[in-house]
């Protein structure tokens, strides 16, 4: 690592530690064994743990934001990757334009989205179905893998491409073998980003979702509006494993690659 | 070259290519002959089209106008990956993410070769170009002299008629550049593949080259072997990119070409009278006398500055007309002479040649 004088250092770990320390109270107030959520717990247990992986509501939100959360991530890989090839490599009049259009799910306020496919799912009967969040979600995560592939595809060498033309290898043969497998790590973290993006999303499916269809996230939300019940810290710190170890998993292969 | 080789000439007409709406085309009416077996290079300063038409024969860059016929294959319709030709890059482009080994199974894969027939190739090949024992290597394991060998097994390795190469020692230090140069030397004798090679270094075209074609401007302006372009050039840009030369101008007028204060013999030539033309002579071709004068194949001049180099030294002048010279003379035959001396430069008419102004 480069020389970093330790002002920086420190004003750098005040900060990670602000972004992460609400995050971790929730994993000591999971333990406890008292029905209320009091910081720090006096006793320990695994009590609400047990009730979260027994009881069959909470267990089916889980499976249906896993379930979801995967197509969504299929889905927006493709299609995110797949514009980003549009973006990068075609130099059409709008292109820029059409760049702002696609990232407009970042930056408009999802409440507006929340509203605004709440309103058209209404005329389409997609509220309350696996569809409807399937859609919905696509469009919120796509971005984050248009992010992650463009700056891939912009940093990726195109003589490669021309070089494994000049060696008898097909455009398709050129994708597949050269070009996809280079830029693989940003399209790795384009499928993280959406699937964590889907996995926690809960403004959007709050207005979409129907007692029949909910997601985790909802259902914490639920929970949380109507009664204190420490199962949702330990539904918190499930959704917190899993994401960490998403976001976490592609550094890890990349650092086993780099030391082979 | 012999006759069987296994090499494929390379035929080029007319062949020309303009980038956008650029005022000058970046190639303007190539036409040139490459035959089967020959090793033909590229010369010419920067910009001036040499990489465009090679990527043109390639494949990789699109034509504006103009005829490409690889052996007797009209090649105009044919993608980059369907010519089967080699191409060395000077930036090596080899696939970061395999092996050297597996870089170079590349086009054979492409080809859908049995596995056992890829292995076997790829290993001669890589003992071919000495990396034998690097093949399991990823490229940035390699140094640049090795990566550049990789990618010249690479581009041989499916037996091309054809192998391009586009600076493809410009990267490396003097020593390797040597080094590589005999090596591609060696692989062109061994494999009889007919090779065009670019580069802007002059020494590298005279020692690899059996023809060089001399770019500029877009524009070939002359083809021939290393004596053709030295001793003939055929213009005022071969004469001054290749050497020194000594340069008179003038007006062609019954065998004689006069101005600025000059009227010397012109060689035979196909300019007709009243054209704007310069006479050329190569600097190891004038002789020096002490005395000033001039006359039909000499000139006064004054000595400037006198620069010894090993075997030669060289004799700046300037002519009576204002224009710098030189001349080389062998140690051993040296004239009596110091700077700020009036002398008179002559030469043979044989070593004369004039070209158009
Ligand atoms: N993709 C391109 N778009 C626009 N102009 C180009 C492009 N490629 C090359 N040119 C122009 O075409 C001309 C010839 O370029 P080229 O690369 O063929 O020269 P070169 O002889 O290979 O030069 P060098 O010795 O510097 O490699 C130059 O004026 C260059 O600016
Ligand atoms: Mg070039």
């Amino acid at each position: 690592m480069s020389r970093v004088s330790w002002p920086l250092r420190a004003v750098t770990a005040l900060v990670a530690v602000w972004l992460v320390v609400p995050t971790l109270i929730v994993i000591p107030l999971s333990f406890t064994d008292r029905a209320s959520f009091a910081f720090p717990p006096k006793g320990w247990s695994l009590r609400y743990y047990e009730r979260f992986f027994t009881d069959s509501g909470w267990l089916i939100a889980l499976f249906n934001s896993a379930q979801l959360a995967l197509i969504v991530t299929v889905v927006a890989t493709a299609l995110g990757s797949a514009a980003s090839f549009a973006l990068v490599r075609s130099r059409f009049r709008g292109a820029g334009a059409l760049n702002g259009l696609l990232m407009a799910p970042i930056v408009v306020p999802t409440i507006i989205v929340a509203i605004a496919v709440y309103a058209t799912f209404l005329r389409w009967g997609l509220v309350g179905t696996a569809a409807g969040f399937v859609l919905a979600h696509t469009v919120l995560a796509t971005p984050y893998v248009i992010v992650t592939v463009t700056s891939a595809l912009r940093t990726f060498d195109r003589r490669l491409e021309r070089a494994a033309a000049s060696l008898g290898a097909t455009p398709w043969a050129t994708l597949r073998h050269v070009t996809l497998p280079l830029i693989l790590p940003g399209v790795a973290s384009g499928a993280v980003f959406a699937f964590v993006t889907s996995f926690d999303e809960v403004v959007v499916s709050l207005f979409i979702q129907s007692p029949e269809l909910q997601t985790l996230p909802v259902r914490m939300f639920s929970g949380v509006t109507n009664e204190v019940d420490p199962t949702i810290a330990a539904a918190s710190t499930v959704v917190v494993a899993i994401t960490t170890a998403l976001i976490l998993l592609p550094q890890l292969l990349r650092r086993n690659t780099d030391h082979a | 070259m012999p006759d069987h080789s296994p090499g494929a000439g390379v035929r080029v007409r007319d062949l020309t290519k303009r980038f956008g709406s650029a005022a000058r085309p970046a190639v303007d009416a190539v036409s040139l002959d490459v035959r089967p077996g020959e090793f033909m290079t590229f010369l010419g300063p920067s910009g001036s089209g040499k990489t465009t038409t090679l990527n043109m024969i390639a494949g990789l860059e699109g034509v504006t106008g103009g005829e490409i016929r690889i052996g007797d294959r009209d090649v105009a319709a044919l993608p980059a990956h369907r010519r089967d030709l080699g191409v060395v890059f000077q930036q090596y482009a080899l696939f970061p993410h395999m092996t050297a080994a597996q870089n170079v199974a590349f086009p054979l894969r492409r080809r859908k070769l049995p596995k056992a027939e890829i292995a076997e190739r790829v290993a001669r090949t890589l003992d071919l170009v000495r990396l034998g024992d690097h093949a399991d290597r990823l490229p940035r394991k390699l140094s640049g002299g090795q990566q550049q060998r990789v990618a010249l097994a690479r581009a041989i390795v499916f037996d091309p008629r054809v192998l391009l190469m586009d600076e493809p020692l410009g990267a490396l230090d003097k020593k390797l550049r040597e080094q590589l140069q005999i090596e591609i030397a060696r692989l062109h004798r061994e494999l009889g593949v007919t090779v065009i090679f670019v580069t802007h270094d002059q020494e590298e075209a005279l020692a690899l080259s059996d023809r060089i074609a001399v770019f500029n401007e877009g524009r070939i302006e002359q083809v021939g072997t290393a004596s053709d372009l030295y001793e003939r050039p055929a213009t005022r840009f071969v004469a001054a990119f290749l050497g020194d030369s000594n340069a008179f101008e003038g007006t062609l007028s019954g065998g004689r070409l006069a101005g600025d204060g000059l009227d010397l013999r012109a060689p035979a030539t196909d300019l007709p009278d009243g054209s704007r033309a310069a006479l050329i002579v190569r600097p190891e071709r004038l002789r020096l006398s002490g005395a000033p004068g001039s006359g039909d194949n000499a000139v006064s001049a004054d000595v400037t500055d006198i620069v010894y180099q090993g075997a030669f030294r060289k004799v700046l002048i300037r002519f009576g007309n204002g224009g710098a010279g030189c001349v080389r003379e062998a140690i051993g035959a040296l004239s009596d002479i110091a700077p700020g001396d009036r002398v008179t430069v002559h030469w043979s008419p044989d070593h004369a040649v004039l070209v158009p102004a």
